[in-house]
């Protein structure tokens, strides 16, 4: 058995949460630099290269990449032969995203009540998803996510006759009403399957996927391809002003479903897709 | 066409904007999101004055992320403009000339902007590092209670936005991405 102290994951998820605000994931940095290659529309372009600039301040000058750093969301997996000493996981997560936020001059951007929304000045809570899984170790992703890109997610209920057909439609039709509200480029995460909150939550992870790592469900890799160019055809473009890079990656997860149900999510997130992950 | 203009932005400067300019913006705007906005609307229903002087005044739609020391503001690019929709047409109506934001405008702000000879500017969405970098100054001017929501008065030189909808209604966010759409 492992012993975590609380005061550990703490100050680990202190620093996560400024190291995701201020600079991103090498996979998502060279998508980026990359498209500016491809990218045919004039404007487009030159919308690429100031986000490339952008990350050059964010990460000289410590500078957020964007003022929107988010809502914090974690990924934890608790090895099952871990015991956490000191208190509670949730208040030490918690705790580490209070001290993150102020110490790491990012925006507070959490109201404690829906619909009473007074500012909790802190930016907790976080929203915190636990898997336990077997072994001793404990990992912890941070996504802070931005509400730009997140007001634009869907979830459709579809019936198991719309098939795949349905499902690449429910892809396009969230992916065009985001259109420049989710600040493409954007990467696209999928959940196909499970049930209704399964598949939200495996969209939301499918965000944290390195873009190298992909499916081992045949028709779900091609589904990624697929998805990717037809979506890239849109003519959204950087910013939505127009161009051939809308998105830098579909990511799809897929679980097993009801007979009667065919739940598809897409979570959309913009450019700035951030998650680190760490291990103790 | 590229653009050098300067605030206050009189109708005859937004007469000659077309959707697509790309314009350096320099001079005095002022920053309000959601809950500024809420409050205006309020203020205006009670009878009372703006907080702000408006006429041919620019609004920013932002929320910056704290300044460090020495510096006037952190991270500040532009923040989803439909949620201002509601009380757009009627700060347009009032004088209001340009608004920076991302993301598409209903019908009747683009009405609006249509029959005040206004603009609608997008600024580059998650480029808040950058477009930090052309504030100047920035100064909370009311609401000081809203935090990061607080309406700010704030000094840019050469601050990058694009014309997205022009006088005459046209729309860049329809147009160009027929240009590029080849589904
Ligand atoms: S959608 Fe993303 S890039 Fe755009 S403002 Fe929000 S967090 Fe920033």
């Amino acid at each position: 058995m492992k012993i975590i102290n609380t005061t550990t994951i703490s100050d680990n998820v202190k620093d996560m949460c400024i190291e995701a605000n201020y600079y991103l994931s090498t996979d998502m940095n060279s998508a980026l630099k990359n498209a500016i290659n491809t990218e045919k529309s004039e404007l487009g372009k030159k919308i690429l290269n100031q986000l490339q600039e952008n990350l050059d301040i964010a990460d000289k000058e410590m500078i957020p990449i964007c003022q929107d750093t988010g809502m914090a969301v974690f990924f934890v997996e608790l090895g099952q032969d871990v015991h956490i000493e000191g208190g509670s996981l949730t208040d030490a997560i918690n705790e580490g995203v209070r001290r993150g936020y102020t110490d790491g001059y990012l925006r507070k951007s959490v109201v404690g009540d829906p619909i009473e929304r007074v500012n909790t000045k802190d930016n907790t809570p976080a929203v915190i998803h636990y898997d336990i899984v077997p072994g001793d170790e404990l990992k912890i992703t941070i996504a802070p996510k931005g509400f730009g890109s997140e007001n634009m997610s869907r979830i459709f209920m579809l019936k198991p006759a719309d098939g795949i057909e349905g499902v690449k439609d429910a892809i396009l039709t969230a992916v065009k009403d985001a259109g420049p509200n989710a600040c493409p480029p954007m990467v696209v995460g999928v959940g196909i399957g499970g049930t209704f909150e399964k598949s939200a939550l495996m969209a939301k992870k499918a965000l944290t996927r390195e873009f190298s790592e992909r499916p081992t469900i045949p028709w779900v890799k091609d589904l990624e391809d697929e998805m990717l160019e037809k979506i890239n055809k849109l003519g959204i473009g950087p910013g939505g002003l127009g161009g051939t890079t809308t998105a830098l990656a579909v990511n799809i997860n897929t679980y097993a479903t009801h007979i009667a149900g065919l739940p598809v999510a897409i979570n959309i997130c913009c450019h700035v897709n951030r998650h680190t992950t760490r291990v103790m | 066409m590229e653009q050098r203009i300067t605030t206050p932005i009189t109708s005859e400067v937004t007469s000659n904007l077309s959707a697509g300019d790309y314009c350096y913006i320099t001079g005095y705007i002022y920053v309000a999101r959601d809950a500024a906005h809420k409050r205006m609307d309020e203020a205006l229903n009670k009878g009372e004055e703006l907080p702000i002087p408006i006429e041919n005044e620019t609004i920013y739609y932002m929320g910056p992320s704290p300044a460090r020391e020495g510096r006037p503001i952190g991270s500040a690019g532009p923040t989803t403009a439909s949620r201002m929709d509601k009380y757009a047409p009627r700060l347009l109506d009032l004088g209001l000339k340009a608004m920076i934001g991302k993301g598409k405008r209903t019908k009747e702000v683009i009405d609006a902007v249509v029959r005040n000879n206004a603009v609608y500017f997008a600024a580059v969405g998650g480029a808040g590092a950058l477009l930090s970098k052309c504030i100047k100054s920035s100064e909370v001017i009311c609401y000081d209670d809203l935090g990061a929501e607080a309406i700010r008065k704030l000094y840019v030189e050469d601050f990058p936005v694009i014309v997205v909808v022009d006088s005459r209604g046209n729309n860049l966010y329809e147009t160009a991405i027929k240009e590029f759409a080849s589904l």
